[in-house]
């Protein structure tokens, strides 16, 4: 095979696909996305023909010329397509990009003038595909400044050049240039043994076999656990979480539990011997509906653990919430309004396109070293400590660049089975969870069941709002209290009343585990209350979106939070209202745009969302930024980076604050060995936190520069930030849609998000993650469902989970209004998770304002809607 | 994805190489989709594609699809103007769910062979009353219609070792006038419902794939009404398709309106 213009010597297996070869033989930038042929991230050309590495066979290609996204452009150049992809930034966390960038040079004049079609194998989860097509059409969108004036600019990513050419090392990349961050010596390979059934006590568990195959040099099992309980979940505070996790358990709660692990030689060699691993099951009862779960006598998850931080183990509640302000019953039973209603939010994934995985070893040192794909290295890296009962500082925990998150990775899915085998074996130890474990095996969105009581009086001020939640967390707890204590925030909190009243539930079930989700439960909640709040003012005969600016909480008046979190959250700015009146705005100018074709309807809705700036309990970034030896500024930070663009903030933040320019700033990051603590990128705090703690080091050092004798030694400063006080940002979301009644699609004809996102650092950056906070909530408000059958995920591959393609996603308008957060580094405010948790109302509410018909359990499905629709007509005794 | 259970493969070149199939074996044509699933039983692959079957030949008979013929040189074939039906090729083929890369290796046999409900090969193929050549492991052959190979979701007449060599798609249904209808829960997303109608000298025949469990061929004399047309969809037994590409009800009502729809697309001048 000849690769990028080099023959290769080496075979490819029989049943290897030509990706991995490909992989193998350095050419990294090739990536492994879903492993199906689906997302396009591991497109090559072969013989000048573009295809999915994935599911090519590669003995195929063993006389082929094959070129990688490594070979597109001569040595030190970009091909075209590569520079264009740099000039409008077509990318975020650039897992996808290599691929895209493979696709797009390989299309034809028709097929570029077909972009949606020609593109539907490739997916990006992170961008919302705007800033893909402005690359596709050579739009530039980057910018320039000059020293001191990076701040509101559009710099460019300083790894662009790294991303578009493959250069960028993900997890499973190994820089060939830093050993330090490579493993020494061969890497074992781990895969996992995992129960088909949803509950199960393991009798023993037999690995003779499975030990005498080839290349096998250890299995785990129950018995080689440590004997600690913990959880998952990352938090700054541990003990957030119930403590009912064991590393390898005797106890299976959920079909997909790992239960043994094989580590071999290579991933073939490990796979094969899984099968020869003998589990005696004892079958047990389990419980699938979180409601039957906490009925008497049904089956329990995790009675004995009656110290574990657990809410009440004898009813399967890992947590619960029951608060109120004054008198929500009599409020509505005296009413003049009152609307009440159920409304579902379902189950989905987060799909970032790098799986989770990691690669542990045992350095020449004596340390532990992670290298994994996290949202928090420090936090895992003390969770490790307490695991394995290590000192902190025998343990190292970095962070390449992450394939994507959306909290999916602040929790510790991979990296303690590593370790254990890396401590086991003294090999270094990679796994790589495969897409199908993604579903079976990580962790979703909370389901959750929500009935909303709503009451109003005559003149349509409410009165009373009342919710009852109950969230489905699954076999264990991991962000249980977390997303049921957040869900009941600031949805409420964001509406004016005198009487609320919560009362929530967040329940074991024999099924795969939820955790941590961008929207953190709000999306759920405010899928609820938005969509009661737009149904109670047309029961009114308001317009609903005035109704909802008499009722939301005005400038300067505090907010009240029900869930007596510590009340460190500053009062609203004015930028409520500035985004409620934009997207009314923006609406209104769009209601001339009609139906496709006579027969479909139109209508219109908004959806309104408030997000606190910062998790309560404190959230701890630091940074130093130092002169560097070679000139220019070293700025080293924890967080790492995911697509987010902070990488990019924290230079401009640095360079404005220096008075330099972005090209004198070299940043460090995510490596637990270079700072003393960082609480992580979730919680919408990459800016707002991280980027405070840069720019409070930044400016210590320029005035230190200022004042220092000229020919003195390097200087250094430091900068913190404990997330407190916090404060409170907005997102408005507003679509009109057209419905076809003939067969149930929903198209969008107009939508627009006005965020109060404070001072915009970069804002070509946060419109980009506007917009993919728009397409991923759009994907899980019309498509995307993972479904459990008697507690089994079917849902296995993108094949049968729709992640939107660019076909799917619409153009957004994103309008930042008028806003400065006091609180915020140069008066910026968060703005990762906001975008996603207006969008399922806004929709469900432009659905009912264009059917009449209100959808109150997602996803809204063309056959879900052209069914309810049909529901609705045989009610209204109407012929169908 | 790495097939972990193959060890080896094997490329035969002559049908005298095809001998010696057993368990464990699996046919190999574009790959596209044996990699994209597990295939805990599978040892051996056995490469089609150096066969040397023709692509697409154009005979006074029709066109004869080579088994191992892409999607992507399907569509990019040249056929005869007066071919009216040959517009299908193009709708089918955009119905695949994968890309244009995976057009690029993917096979029409492998395609037709895989017996998905919404395979658009088997839409096109049964529509255009293909029929198929296949060959048996003894060394035998026998012809069968794409309708009949095509039992079940996942499911062929296929018995073991026996492989698809080509489909015969008749003169008289490519020349034939068509009308084409498809839904699916999202705009390029994999089909939920494909109705096909032709007509012409033989009559008209009207297709269901993707919202039944395998093909349903409705054949009239004329055009029948809409009310005959429905009328003999009841009586074919047709049930619909479940799965997460589309509930049942919503197939069966948007399969209705589209057989509507494509017999008045026949009907109108």
């Amino acid at each position: 095979m000849i690769i990028n213009g080099r023959a290769v010597s080496a075979e490819p297996l029989p049943g290897q696909c030509l990706r991995t070869f490909v992989r193998e033989q350095g050419c990294t930038g090739v990536k492994k996305g879903c492993d199906t042929g689906d997302c396009g991230a591991c497109t090559v050309h072969v013989d000048g023909v573009a295809v999915h590495s994935c599911i090519y066979p590669a003995v195929r290609a063993a006389d082929a010329e094959v070129v990688t996204i490594e070979g597109l452009a001569a040595p030190g150049q970009l091909h075209p397509v590569q520079a264009n992809f740099v000039a409008a930034q077509g990318f975020q966390c650039g897992f996808c990009t290599a691929g895209m960038i493979m696709t797009v040079a390989a299309l034809d004049d028709a097929q570029r003038a077909d972009l949606p079609r020609a593109m539907k194998g490739n997916l990006c989860r992170c961008t919302g595909y705007r800033a893909v097509l402005d690359a596709v059409a050579g739009v530039r969108t980057v910018e320039e400044a000059d020293a001191g004036d990076a701040v509101g600019r559009s710099l460019a990513a300083p790894t662009g050049p790294d991303v578009v050419t493959g250069r960028a090392a993900f997890t499973f990349d190994l820089p060939l240039d830093d050993p330090m961050s490579a493993p020494p010596g061969p890497v074992l390979h781990l895969v996992a043994v995992r129960s088909p059934h949803p509950s199960a006590f393991i009798r023993s568990i037999d690995a003779t076999s499975a030990l005498a195959m080839p290349g096998v040099r250890a299995v785990l099992t129950y018995a080689d656990s440590p004997d600690h309980l913990y959880s998952t979940a990352r938090h700054e505070r541990p003990d957030d979480d119930p403590g009912d996790t064991r590393l390898l358990d005797r106890v299976v709660r959920h079909a997909g539990q790992r239960v043994a692990a094989v580590v071999a030689d290579s991933v073939l060699e490990a796979d094969l011997a899984c099968a020869a691993v003998v589990v005696d099951y004892e079958l047990r009862d389990a419980v699938f509906d979180p409601r039957a779960a906490m009925r008497p006598g049904a089956p329990l998850l995790h009675p004995e653990k009656t110290s574990a931080r657990i809410a009440d183990p004898q009813r399967n509640i890992a947590a619960q919430v029951h608060s109120h302000l004054g008198d929500v019953d009599t409020a509505l039973a005296a009413a003049a309004h009152v609307h009440r209603g159920r409304y579902d939010s379902h189950r989905v994934q987060h799909v970032h396109l790098e799986t989770h995985g990691s690669l542990a070893w045992v350095g020449d040192d004596g340390r532990l070293v992670v290298r994994t794909s996290s949202q928090t290295p420090f936090l895992t890296r003390d969770a490790l400590s307490r695991l394995f009962d290590l000192p902190r500082g025998e343990i190292r925990v970095l962070v390449a660049r992450v394939g994507g998150g959306f909290g999916g990775k602040q929790e510790m899915i991979t990296e303690d089975l590593a370790a254990l085998a890396a401590l086991k074996t003294g090999r270094p130890v990679q796994w790589e969870l495969t897409r199908e474990e993604q579903f079976t095996a990580t962790t979703t969105r909370h389901p959750m069941q929500v009935d909303v009581a709503l009451g109003a009086d005559a003149q349509g001020q409410l009165t009373g709002i009342s919710v009852q939640v109950v969230a489905d967390t699954g076999a264990y707890g991991n962000h249980s209290g977390g997303v049921l204590f957040h869900s009941v925030g600031e949805s409420l909190a964001v509406y004016r009343c005198p009487n609320k009243k919560v009362e929530g539930y967040s329940v074991y079930t024999n099924t795969v585990a939820a955790g941590a989700f961008r929207g953190y439960g709000l999306s759920q909640l405010v899928f609820a209350v938005d969509s009661a709040m737009d149904e109670l003012a047309r029961q009114i005969g308001l317009d609903p979106v005035g109704f909802r600016r008499a009722n939301l909480v005005r400038e300067g008046e505090r907010v009240t939070s029900i869930t007596h979190a510590p009340d460190d959250v500053a009062a609203p700015g004015p930028g409520l209202s500035a985004c409620v009146d934009a997207v009314e705005s923006a609406l209104a100018g769009a209601a001339e745009i009609g139906p496709p074709e006579p027969h479909w309807l139109v209508g219109s809705g908004i959806g309104v969302a408030m997000l606190d700036t910062t998790p309560p309990g404190g959230h701890v970034a630091n940074a130093t930024v130092a002169q560097s030896p070679v000139g220019g500024y070293d700025v080293t930070v924890g967080t790492a980076e995911f697509g987010n663009g902070t990488s990019t903030v924290h230079a401009q933040l640095a360079a404005t604050a220096l008075a330099t320019t972005v090209d004198q700033i070299t940043l460090v990051q995510s490596d637990t060995d270079d700072l003393e603590h960082d609480t992580g990128a979730y919680g919408s705090t990459g800016t707002m936190i991280a980027g405070a703690a840069t720019l409070q080091a930044a400016t210590t050092l320029r005035r230190m520069v200022d004042r220092a004798a000229p020919g003195g030694p390097l200087l250094r400063a430091h900068g913190r930030h404990s997330g407190t006080p916090r404060s409170v940002g907005f997102t408005v979301q507003g679509f009109r849609v057209a419905v076809d009644p003939t067969t149930g699609e929903v198209r969008v004809l107009y939508s627009v998000q006005a965020v109060d996102a404070g001072t915009v650092i970069n804002p070509m950056q946060c419109r980009g993650q506007v917009e993919g906070g728009v397409a991923q909530a759009l994907g899980a408000a019309l498509f995307e469902h993972v479904d459990i059958v008697e507690g089994v995920v079917t849902t296995r591959s993108l094949r049968s989970y729709r992640v939107p393609a660019m076909a799917d996603v619409p153009r957004t308008d994103v309008i930042f209004v008028d806003s400065h957060e006091p609180l915020g580094p140069m008066g910026a405010k968060p703005m990762s998770e906001g975008p996603f948790n207006p969008v399922a109302p806004a929709l469900a509410n432009a659905v009912r304002d264009a059917t009449g018909v209100r959808f109150s359990a997602l996803p809204l499905t063309r056959d879900r809607v052209y069914l309810g629709l049909q529901q609705a007509r045989a009610a209204r005794g109407e012929n169908v | 994805m790495d097939l972990h259970t193959v060890t080896s493969v094997v490329t035969p070149r002559h049908r005298d190489d095809l001998a010696g199939w057993q368990p464990g074996d699996a046919y190999l044509a574009g790959g596209s989709w044996l990699f994209s699933e597990p295939q805990h039983d599978t040892r051996r692959l056995v490469d089609l594609t150096m066969m040397g079957w023709p692509a697409l030949e154009i005979t006074p008979e029709g066109l004869l699809i080579g088994a191992t013929c892409t999607l992507a040189a399907l569509m990019a074939a040249e056929l005869p103007a007066h071919w009216a039906g040959a517009v299908l090729i193009r709708q089918c083929g955009e119905a695949l769910l994968g890309s244009f890369k995976v057009a690029n290796v993917a096979t029409v046999g492998g395609n037709v062979c895989l017996a998905l409900p919404a395979g658009p090969m088997t839409s096109l193929t049964a529509a255009l009353d293909g029929v198929c050549t296949l060959w048996s492991a003894d060394g035998s052959q026998r012809v069968l219609a794409v309708v009949d190979l095509v039992t079940a979701p996942g499911r062929t007449a296929l018995r073991p070792g026996e492989l698809l060599r080509s489909v015969q798609l008749p003169l008289a249904a490519l020349t034939d006038r068509t009308a084409f209808r498809r839904h699916s829960l999202s705009t390029m997303g994999r089909s939920g419902v494909v109705v096909i109608g032709r007509a012409g000298a033989a009559g008209a025949v009207f297709t269901v794939t993707a919202s039944t469990p395998r093909p349903v061929q409705l054949r009239f004399p004329d055009l029948p009404s809409t009310t005959d047309l429905l009328a003999a969809l009841d009586a074919s037994g047709v049930t619909w398709f479940d799965d997460v590409h589309g509930l049942p009800l919503w197939r069966r009502d948007l399969t209705r309106a589209a057989l509507a729809d494509v017999r008045n697309e026949l009907a109108a001048p």
